[in-house]
């Protein structure tokens, strides 16, 4: 083939000329077309991290009990005592989720319980965040349909509760929807298995699905933006088998057991391409693969297909030469298709052989990130819509007389309102671990087997502060992440992202990255919450109006709580108890879904945030549980204090008395999200601990009312009964989505 | 007394099986593989729930022929006590050890959450330290929970006592609403004509723990105990 075709060629595959100039002088000639796709999927964006690199290397990751950080291994690991190690990773399946909801969602869920196991955790609990467009769009309502089926289908018969998640509904997500799928798993300390090809001459093998002509090229589609022509990638999406998967996971953590393996690693995007050059890449060393022993599911696939097809629920395995047999028995016993194909070598290229002909030889170096892998460094300026939320003055917006149909307006508001009629499509209790099926909590909290101690986890990001603000909204994220699992009565101990942003080539869209990398970094330090890993999804935007998502990094947290007594719920727990409000009273309403839903306002700035005021109130809360002090504890988030009561009263139909002062605009005191606040029940007997506790960490606390009747009163007005304000909420999202 | 809990690829409720009963009989369960015939002298088995074989074609369709299930088969027609919960019940109606079977959810939804269920005949080696006047809150999840049999073969059921659990509402009322999945009469579970094959959608193994904070199902386990310590003794 001509050189100028190969160039042609290598800018189709979105390479850029200056990335083909870097591939021929790493090999010193001239690439052939098989080469070409290899550097296309292992220099794609969602392969090399090569336009958030640089940032991502400023997040903090080391803690106290970071065991593996952040792009160490597919997982982060961190120690929870006992011996035992919780691994856990959230990631996006964006770009196939939004043309093929179902699979798109379902192979997400596929490939982020691969990370966890590969690592030789067994994944003990799933969680999700999910957003749409407007909930009212036919498109929105097939989507939603499709990514909770998938979720469902796929997690369900895997066997892993999903215990947890997010989901919300905005017009930026309209084109681009998000799905972002988190695992977290349990290791013993030291059981843990690297991606990792070490030892010359040790058999390579391949085990799971056979390899087939789907998601060729998926990596490549996942780093460009959504387009018309968009469908014409449809053989981009991945088709999963949550049966192959669970075969996968008991075989892998068998073959782990034996110790007799070098290393194992999942196949995600790229496929035999990335895993064998990862793999080689770690340990400096190269492999010699014979594609003609890839088990395939047609015949006349061509290398290059055989190369970067994403098919799913596949391994690939280093294993200790002599020990083949142990390893194959396992398989056997499991039913699961393998192959040796190949062998560690010394050459430190992955070479690629198919009918005898070297297809393929390239440095693994080369490619990986980390390694010859481009960094580029983007530029950035401040957006331009910047201007119109500075502009905003809410004095111009006039607070509504009626305030009681504002409330149930927006108890109704999909991004408030209970999401039980999809959570419950997911089998959440799998595994008999799940401790928040019968007690509601701002975390979801499993047991640990075995011992005193549970996890709590959560996944959060606001995107509508971090558009208002990327770096306090970044914090935010965090912050409340962190809140929900104090809440709970854990303690935060690291975090995993997903960060999902427009182009990175738009210096506005590249701005929120930075900025909101910014701000993560700061609450992690400030709240102790490393990151141990996560996943970067760039292109979330249009091509039809150029308009990108929301800047939404979602965090995923994982906490521990040490003793039973110390899990606390968010639901009132009995009448005759004292309600207080932790944090500021604030007449802050920016940003807030009472602004952006009921008065239509786009732009304004982001809430309230004072990072020294969150650490102090979650330090203190955190004791106050641990002491025994709490009854319940419910963290403000949409909806502000008004929807924070409402929630708490729903579970044990328990209604409550509040006064609040009526000096300050009262829109802004019931339904305002400034931050650093949570809404705590305390028996009578305790309320003089609170307030003596909570006054000398110098924790602004205010005094609501009480627990009482089986109604909602604020000053002189009745809200409604519980029973009806519980209608309306959990109501809402069956009405618009539900065909039954 | 022995549990054998069957492990057919795909069944993912067997190792919580498996602790539920060793936590609430303090007796050992060992897992069955689904390769082996042999039932290693168990005195009772379990099928679990979960998808076996994947359940793509049709749930239990494919389980029903695996080697162990001729064992099972063996064992049952031979008096022996079998119980199905969720997949396992779906397998036990496959194989023809338990009448109806088990139709796509009406709502063609999974459904995962508590249901509440009335336990109609509290005679059987699984019902008899369960009470007949209130309400068992145990956890459905399923796609295909549906019960369905034809109006003859309900009607003989009902005349043999073969229904043992029905989904009721908070009043102990087998209405509509507190029907989850479309079953006929609300049927939740049931047992053969020879009270020795038992079958249920919801799950007992996932209500049996006070970390959990529901217990309601450590009954189901404590009959089959009680049967084997006090009945047979």
């Amino acid at each position: 083939m001509e050189e100028k075709q190969i160039v042609s060629q290598a800018k189709a595959l979105g390479l850029t000329g200056e990335e083909y100039l870097k591939i021929e002088a790493i090999l010193g000639r001239t690439p052939n077309f098989t080469e070409i796709c290899i550097f296309s999927a292992m220099w794609s964006e969602h392969c090399s991290y090569k336009n958030s690199i640089k940032w991502l290397k400023t997040l903090p990751k080391e803690g106290p009990a970071t065991l593996v950080a952040a792009g160490e291994e597919n997982a982060g690991l961190i120690d929870i005592g006992e011996g035992l190690a919780c691994c856990f990773k959230i990631e996006s399946h964006n770009h196939p989720s939004a043309i093929e909801p179902f699979q798109g969602a379902a192979t997400g869920v596929g490939g982020i319980n691969r990370d966890i196991f590969s690592m030789g955790a067994r994944p003990i609990a799933q969680l999700n965040s999910l957003r749409f467009g407007n909930i009212k769009n036919e498109r929105t309502k097939w989507l939603v349909e499709g990514v909770v089926k998938g979720i469902g289908t796929y997690g369900n018969s895997f066997g892993i509760p999903t215990v947890g998640g997010e989901v919300y509904f905005d017009d930026c997500y309209q084109t681009n929807i998000l799905v972002n799928a988190m695992s977290v798993g349990l290791v013993k300390v030291g059981e843990s298995v690297s991606a990792t090809a070490e030892g010359i001459n040790n058999p390579v093998y391949i085990y799971g699905s056979s390899t087939g002509k789907d998601g060729i090229h998926g990596a490549s589609f996942a780093s460009k933006d959504i387009s018309e022509d968009s469908v014409n990638d449809l053989p981009s999406v991945q088709v999963g088998d949550p049966f192959w998967e669970k075969l996968l996971l008991e075989a892998t953590l068998e073959i782990i057991q034996t110790k007799k393996i070098v290393g194992i690693q999942d196949m995600g995007a790229a496929g035999i391409t990335c895993s064998t050059s990862e793999m080689s890449a770690k340990a400096g060393v190269g492999m010699h693969i014979d594609l003609d022993k890839v088990p395939l599911r047609q015949s006349g696939m061509k290398d290059w297909e055989i190369l970067i097809s994403e098919s799913q629920e596949r391994m690939l395995v280093v294993v200790e030469k002599g020990h083949e047999k142990e390893i194959e028995a396992i398989l056997d016993k499991w039913d699961i298709t393998y192959a040796q194909i190949g062998k560690v070598t010394d050459t430190k290229n992955v070479e690629f052989y198919q009918k005898g002909m070297l297809k393929a030889s390239i440095p693994s170096e080369s490619l990986v990130l980390g390694g010859g892998a481009p960094v580029y460094e983007r530029k950035f300026r401040e957006p331009s819509y910047f201007e119109k939320i500075s502009s905003f003055d809410d004095k111009k917006i006039n607070c509504p007389k009626d305030l009681i149909s504002v409330a149930k307006f927006l108890l109704a508001q999909p991004n408030i309102a209970s999401k039980n009629w999809i959570s419950k499509q997911y089998d959440s209790m799998v595994g008999t671990i799940t401790q928040t099926t019968e007690m509601k909590s701002d975390a979801a909290i499993v047991k640990l087997e075995n011992s005193e101690k549970s996890l709590a986890m959560t996944v959060d990001c606001n995107s509508r502060y971090v558009f208002a603000n990327p770096k306090i909204g970044g914090s935010i994220a965090v912050a409340e992440a962190a809140r929900n699992i104090v809440c709970s009565g854990g303690k935060p101990l690291a975090i995993t992202n997903c960060l999902n942003f427009g182009n990175p080539y738009n210096e506005e869209v590249y701005y929120q990255f930075v900025h909101a990398i910014k701000g993560i970094t700061v609450a992690c330090e400030a709240l102790e919450t490393p990151v141990t890993g996560g996943n970067v999804s760039f292109y979330n935007q249009s091509t039809s109006d150029g308009k990108s998502v929301y800047p939404t990094p979602t965090i995923g947290m994982v906490g521990l709580i040490e003793k039973q007594s110390h899990i606390t719920s968010m639901s009132l727990q009995k009448v005759d108890d004292v309600l207080y409000l932790l944090g500021p009273m604030s007449e802050d309403f920016n940003s807030s879904q009472y602004l952006a839903k009921y008065h239509h306002v786009e732009y304004s700035p982001a809430p309230s945030f004072q990072l020294s005021e969150e650490v102090k109130l979650q330090h203190s809360l955190l004791q106050a549980i641990r002491n025994g002090w709490i009854s319940s504890a419910h963290d403000l988030s949409e909806g502000g204090l008004f929807c924070a009561l409402a929630e708490s009263c729903f579970q044990h139909e328990i209604g409550c008395q509040i006064t609040l002062n009526s000096k300050v605009r009262m829109d802004a005191l019931l339904f305002g999200e400034a931050q650093s606040r949570v809404l705590i029940s305390v028996a009578e007997d305790k309320a003089n601990y609170i307030e003596e506790h909570f006054h000398s960490h110098n924790v602004q606390y205010t005094k609501l009312g009480c627990t009482v009747g089986d109604e909602l009163k604020i000053n002189d007005h009745n809200f409604g009964t519980v029973s009806a304000l519980k209608k309306i909420y959990s109501g809402s999202i069956a009405k618009e989505l539900s065909n039954d | 007394m022995k549990f054998g809990v069957v492990v057919f690829p795909g069944s993912n409720c067997d190792q919580d099986l498996v602790n539920a009963i060793e936590r609430v009989t303090k007796q050992k369960a060992i897992k069955l593989w689904h390769k082996e015939t042999n039932l290693q002298e168990v005195d009772f088995v379990f099928l679990p729930g979960g998808f076996s074989y994947g359940d793509y074609l049709r749930s239990g369709s494919i389980a029903k022929l695996s080697p162990i299930m001729q064992s099972v088969v063996a064992f049952a027609n031979k008096g022996f006590p079998v119980m199905g919960i969720c997949n396992g019940f779906q397998i036990l109606c496959e194989s023809g050890l338990l009448p109806g079977a088990l139709l796509r959810n009406t709502n063609q939804k999974f459904i995962c959450q508590n249901s509440l269920l009335k336990v109609e005949n509290t005679k059987t080696i699984l019902t008899s330290q369960l009470q007949s006047n209130r309400r068992y809150k145990i956890p459905i999840a399923h796609g295909e929970g549906r019960f369905f049999a034809n109006p003859e073969t309900i009607a003989s059921m009902e005349a043999h006592q073969q229904i043992l659990f029905r989904y009721v509402d908070d009043n102990l009322e087998a209405s509509e609403q507190a029907n989850p999945n479309g079953s006929v009469k609300n049927i939740a579970g049931i047992c053969n004509t020879n009270k020795n094959v038992f079958g249920m959608m919801p799950h007992p193994e996932r209500a049996a723990d006070l970390a959990l904070n529901n217990q309601d199902g450590e009954g189901f386990f404590l009959s089959i105990l009680h049967h084997f310590e006090h009945e047979l003794a």
